[in-house]
């Protein structure tokens, strides 16, 4: 199965901007690839320079910022390959924002799934 | 002949639905076939039943099952119908065996049991789906034990299903790094249906289920602490509940209980848990101290003969093993009985003061009991008073008035 791993933290949090943290990463996202694990990956860019677009009686609507003031942003993923939840969530584990934000499991809908 | 198939479906339903649900990978599926299976019985059964009932079951509800899945899937196309069968083969191939499962035998009970008691389910739903597959019980009695319409509970069971299937929720013992954190979390939920069931007494069977699983579990993971722990810890308190509520079905305090009505038979298993229990892991299992301090009052002839000294000490060593304000108010109550309620007042003045146990009715009712005892009636009262708004149960309602009503005298 593969797995979205999104990222949660508050942008404001020192730690998002602490370059042992940002270290981390470099290892942790090794580790994913040689695992077999890593499909993709990304940092988002902060949440200001966010535009949500909705289209409200045929008409595009286009508006600053995210959809929902939410303690904790969006602010990066890793879509990857598990076995399972718990394979999912051992990796998820290790990501090093985990350790002050939070980070969202969420499987993916597969194509083939779609048929049974 | 009925008999027969009753007895078969306590023995053998849950195993039996187990090993389904890991050969097709669904519970639907695997309930509906096991449910097929026992009708096939009423009527192959009637000379007699098998020589393995239970591989006739599991048999018999495999191919129902199938049958199942091929009838869902008919009025798909063609291309969906192979994709289907081709899953149906790869399920009907043997599982892989990884190393946990080598370590612990091929237990589809406990992976049962694990899978329903998953973390990444909520514990309502937890605790739901326990009841409901591994002990078997009826959506409506389930239903009835958590106060909710059997709607709500089957739509609670449905989704907690759909999340099993969707999120990929392994039917599988977890590997020995994840261990002891998984049996924490069955514990808990088992917890929750002994504690549901014994503070409410019109649910008291769930009390027997909550035994029963702690059992179960024990045997299929012998010498764990934990489990014995809770285990212990469970018989000591059930043993009690026919001398916790007088005829008129009010409330009995500890020091008032007939102690000729408590289970003997009970407390000699859960007597006999404890010290393994505690010898099993060091430090030991918070549940295994909070059946050691259970034993200390079952031993107790009178209360008076209630080692209290050895009870303070067991709560100072609970309060360092898992901290919690629950321990510190049990503390403080237990200290008030060798040093004195003026002693553990300041202690549970100071708890209220902390907040964290707002809401709970035994923090006010152990104020008001230390008040009452040292003399200050009033104050009492009105402890009584807050503790009579917050209690969940009647029978803890009768017991306030009650103390209210004496205050007043």
């Amino acid at each position: 199965m593969q797995y979205l791993l999104l990222i949660y933290s508050a942008e404001s949090h020192e730690a998002n901007n602490d370059p042992s943290v940002l270290a981390e990463y470099g290892p942790f996202t090794q580790g994913v690839v040689q695992s077999g694990a890593f499909k993709s990956a990304d940092r988002l860019k902060p949440v200001n320079t966010a535009t949500t677009v909705r289209i409200r009686d045929g008409k595009t609507l286009t508006t600053d910022g995210p959809f929902a003031e939410t303690r904790e942003q969006l602010g990066g993923y890793y879509l990857v390959e598990a076995k399972d939840l718990d394979a999912a969530v051992g990796i998820a584990a290790k990501i090093p924002t985990a350790k002050y934000g939070s980070i969202e499991v969420r499987p993916i809908w597969s194509m083939e799934e779609y048929a049974t | 002949m009925a008999s027969c198939i009753d007895d078969a479906f306590r023995r053998h339903g849950a195993e039996a639905l187990a090993t389904l649900i890991r050969l097709t990978g669904d519970f639907d599926l695997a309930e509906e076939g096991l449910q097929e299976a026992f009708a096939a019985a009423a009527v192959a059964w009637q000379t007699g039943p098998p020589d393995n009932p239970r591989a006739w079951l599991i048999s018999v509800g495999r191919r129902r099952a199938l049958d199942q899945l091929r009838r869902k899937i008919a009025f798909r196309s063609r291309q969906e119908q192979l994709a289907v069968e081709a899953k149906i083969e790869r399920q009907a191939a043997p599982v892989e065996t990884d190393e946990a499962e080598a370590a612990f035998g091929d237990d589809d009970l406990l992976r049962l049991i694990f899978t329903c008691c998953h973390p990444a389910l909520a514990l309502e739903a937890q605790v739901a789906l326990t009841l409901r597959t591994v002990c078997s019980l009826p959506t409506a009695s389930v239903a009835r034990a958590f106060l909710v319409s059997e709607e709500t509970m089957a739509q609670r069971l449905v989704r907690a299903k759909a999340k099993i299937r969707a999120a990929g929720i392994p039917y599988r013992t977890p590997p020995r790094e994840l261990l002891d954190a998984r049996v924490l979390g069955v514990l808990a939920a088992i917890y929750l249906v002994f504690t549901e069931a014994y503070a409410g007494d019109p649910r008291q069977s769930l009390a027997a289920e909550a035994i029963g699983l702690a059992r179960r579990l024990d045997a299929l993971l012998p010498g764990r602490g934990d489990v014995q722990g809770l285990l212990a810890l469970m018989l000591l308190h059930e043993a009690r509940r026919p001398a916790r509520y007088d005829a008129a079905g009010d409330l009995v305090l500890l020091e008032d209980q007939d102690r000729g009505l408590w289970k003997a038979a009970m407390i000699a298993e859960g007597l006999a848990l404890v010290e393994p229990a505690l010898k099993a892991r060091a430090p030991p299992s918070p549940y295994a101290v909070q059946a050691a301090i259970a034993a200390l009052h079952a031993q107790a002839a009178t209360p008076q003969a209630t080692d209290w000294r050895q009870i303070v000490g067991l709560y100072a060593v609970l309060m360092r093993l898992s901290p919690s304000p629950v321990i510190e108010l049990n503390h403080a109550a237990a200290l008030a009985m060798v040093d004195g309620p003026a002693a553990a007042l300041p202690r549970v003045e100071a708890l209220a003061a902390r907040g964290g146990l707002d809401g709970y009715d035994v923090l006010p009712a152990v104020r008001a009991d230390l008040l009452r005892r040292l003399g200050r009636r009033k104050e009492a009262g009105a402890a009584y008073q807050d503790a009579l708004r917050l209690a969940r149960y009647d029978p803890e309602r009768r017991f306030f008035r009650r103390r209210l009503a004496e205050l007043e005298e």
